[in-house]
């Protein structure tokens, strides 16, 4: 549904993406994994038309995203970007109302089927009982459920997620994945997310694509990428290699080493 | 983001609404009545004291009556004058707020009124045949100055410091301009004295009227800002994410400001801190909330502007303070407790 043909971005002398092919299937749920500065966040901001690429395209259900206006790719896609700073006192249901802003024209007001998304909006994130409550007066876990919450609104077939449990301790970072998950496998959601935790990626996803200093160096089924030799050459570091209910995960040993020095 | 603790209100699960809303519905009740006393007032406020019933016969009465003069020709255009003033300038401020999500942001220190006061006494000293396009010339004054202002503060985004500083330094040069006009044509200089110092005393009926057809349509107009400043309170990302163009609502909610903030200018002169000050007392009771912070604004604003002005001319009998000056001594302490209180506060922390 959605396709990366021979993207390239330049943003300084030292970071650039470069020829980046991609393509996402529906129903899929992806993370993209790499040390800081690969260019993963990057490559979802460019996805989601926060960027635009120098050269190449990405196609959403086969026509250009840059086309296709910023409205109409809001009700195909929502992203949840990185850190959320706001500073108005907004309730629950008002950031939720939001999500709806793709599917009005400037002039309509919520009617009944806003209405009905938006409860359903609530009730899949769990947060109906917050619906008056202020944003900040939320946990960290809450808010960002209710973030997710207002992108679900938009009822989009894509959601990307940019570091989604970043900040969160380990309870929320399980309810947030679980909730990406549970929005996958109920309501066929496609799902990209950018995810420092390998493990998390590892436990959530089918697939995984690792990036490595702008380029794409490993692409395919989680069980794949997950493995010795990807650890060492993205992440330069040696690892071992367990399995917990068919689910990969991996223990750090140490750092790569890259030459061996006599006694 | 910073953890803040509940307070009792919050700490109550499922809320059945909004938990400010009988205080949004109390501050609209407030101000409406009190912008309807306050008013009424500032009509019977005066050299001459009068009651009610003598208003209602100087609105009602012949045109050659004395109480018609006071009334008609004095009072209530000044009153009217002081209301859409008010308005504009605190709405102004509150737009000005939102773009540069900043508390601190005000026409007055922002530099916008003083483009507009420069095109102003331009208009007034050296071109007295186009006194009509003064509110157009002073708008055009301002939209200039606030564009110059946020184009050498950019730098890769506008900090709200670098576009103070740059207030400052534009505002220098632009108030240096106004000085030289006033040195080299000071015979003309007793026109635009006073207004210098921030005055609604002369206003006539016809300039009321005048105020009334730019002011009323631009109010309106600003209406139409709230939801632009809502949405790009989550941020430019999220704003775009949801569909918006953030640029284009930008550029919007700076011309609607500077056009408020024309408008007052053109009328009242220089009339600072309206703008400042009542949208960060309604933040404060309402919450951050543009959508109900606007409109209370306009008429905290409205309310608050003629108060002042009758207080100004009223309680310093033999002298008739400019209100401006009046609001000056106010505003200045008042903005420095902000300061100082920034970052403590919740809604801009």
């Amino acid at each position: 549904m959605l396709l990366v043909n021979d993207l390239s971005y330049r943003h300084s002398e030292s970071f650039a993406l470069e020829e980046i092919n991609l393509e996402i299937k529906r129903g899929e749920i992806i993370s993209l994994i790499g040390p800081n500065g690969s260019g993963k966040s990057t490559l979802l901001r460019i996805i989601s038309h926060l960027l635009k690429p120098m050269v190449g395209t990405v196609l959403l259900d086969g026509k250009e995203i840059q086309t296709l206006g910023r409205k109409a790719l809001a009700r195909k896609l929502a992203m949840l970007p990185q850190i959320q700073n706001h500073t108005i006192d907004i309730t629950v249901r008002e950031l939720v109302e939001f999500g709806r802003n793709p599917h009005k024209r400037w002039f309509q007001s919520l009617d009944g089927e806003d209405e009905r998304i938006i409860q359903w909006a609530l009730e899949v994130t769990n947060l109906q009982a917050y619906e008056y409550r202020f944003l900040q007066s939320l946990s960290g876990g809450e808010r960002q459920r209710a973030w997710i919450a207002m992108a679900i609104a938009q009822r989009p077939d894509i959601l990307l997620l940019d570091e989604p449990t970043t900040y969160l301790d380990i309870a929320h970072q399980l309810e947030v994945m679980e909730l990406v998950q549970m929005l996958n496998e109920q309501f066929g959601m496609t799902i990209v997310m950018v995810l420092h935790d390998i493990n998390q990626a590892a436990q959530y996803s089918d697939r995984i694509v690792a990036l490595k200093d702008g380029h794409i160096r490993y692409d395919g089924d989680t069980k794949k990428v997950i493995c010795k030799v990807m650890f060492q050459e993205i992440f330069d570091i040696d690892v071992e290699i367990y399995y917990d209910r068919h689910k990969p995960f991996f223990v750090p040993i140490r750092k790569k080493q890259d030459f061996v020095v006599s006694p | 983001m910073a953890e803040r603790p509940l307070n009792k209100e919050e700490i109550i699960l499922g809320e059945k609404e909004h938990p400010y809303r009988k205080r949004r519905i109390g501050a609209f009740v407030f101000l409406l009545i009190s912008i309807v006393f306050v008013s009424l007032y500032s009509v019977i406020t005066g050299s001459v004291k009068l009651n009610l019933q003598e208003v209602w016969e100087g609105i009602t009465g012949t045109k050659d009556s004395m109480l018609h003069t006071i009334v008609w020709d004095l009072r209530l255009p000044r009153t009217i004058v002081g209301i859409i003033v008010g308005m504009c300038l605190a709405v102004s401020g509150t737009i000005m707020q939102g773009v540069m999500k900043n508390p601190l942001a005000d026409p007055g220190i922002i530099g916008v009124s003083s483009g507009a006061a420069l095109m102003a006494v331009i208009i007034t000293i050296l071109l007295p045949k186009y006194i009509l396009l003064l509110p157009i010339a002073a708008f055009i004054g301002g939209f200039l100055t606030a564009m110059l202002i946020y184009a050498l503060a950019w730098q890769g985004g506008a900090s709200v410091e670098r576009i103070i500083l740059v207030g400052v330094a534009v505002n220098a040069v632009i108030g240096a301009s106004m000085s030289a006009i006033m040195l080299l044509y000071s015979d003309r200089v007793q026109a635009v004295l006073p207004w210098m110092a921030g005055v609604i005393g002369s206003a006539t009926m016809d300039q009321a009227k005048l105020l009334l057809t730019y002011g009323i349509p631009a109010l309106i107009l600003s209406l139409f800002a709230i939801k632009h400043i809502r949405i790009l309170h989550l941020g430019d990302d999220v704003a775009k994410l949801l569909g918006h163009h953030v640029e284009r609502s930008r550029f919007f909610l700076i011309v609607v400001s500077t056009l408020l903030a024309g408008i007052a200018v053109s009328v009242s002169g220089l009339i600072g801190f309206i703008g400042l000050v009542i949208p960060h007392i309604l933040r404060m009771i309402v919450g951050n909330d543009d959508r109900f912070v606007l409109p209370l604004s306009a008429l905290g604003g409205g309310m608050f502007l003629v108060l002042a002005d009758t207080i100004a001319r009223s309680w310093f009998d033999p002298i008739e303070l400019p209100v401006g000056l009046l609001l000056s001594f106010l505003g200045g302490p008042f903005f420095l407790y902000i300061l100082h209180k920034r970052g403590k506060m919740r809604a801009f922390s």
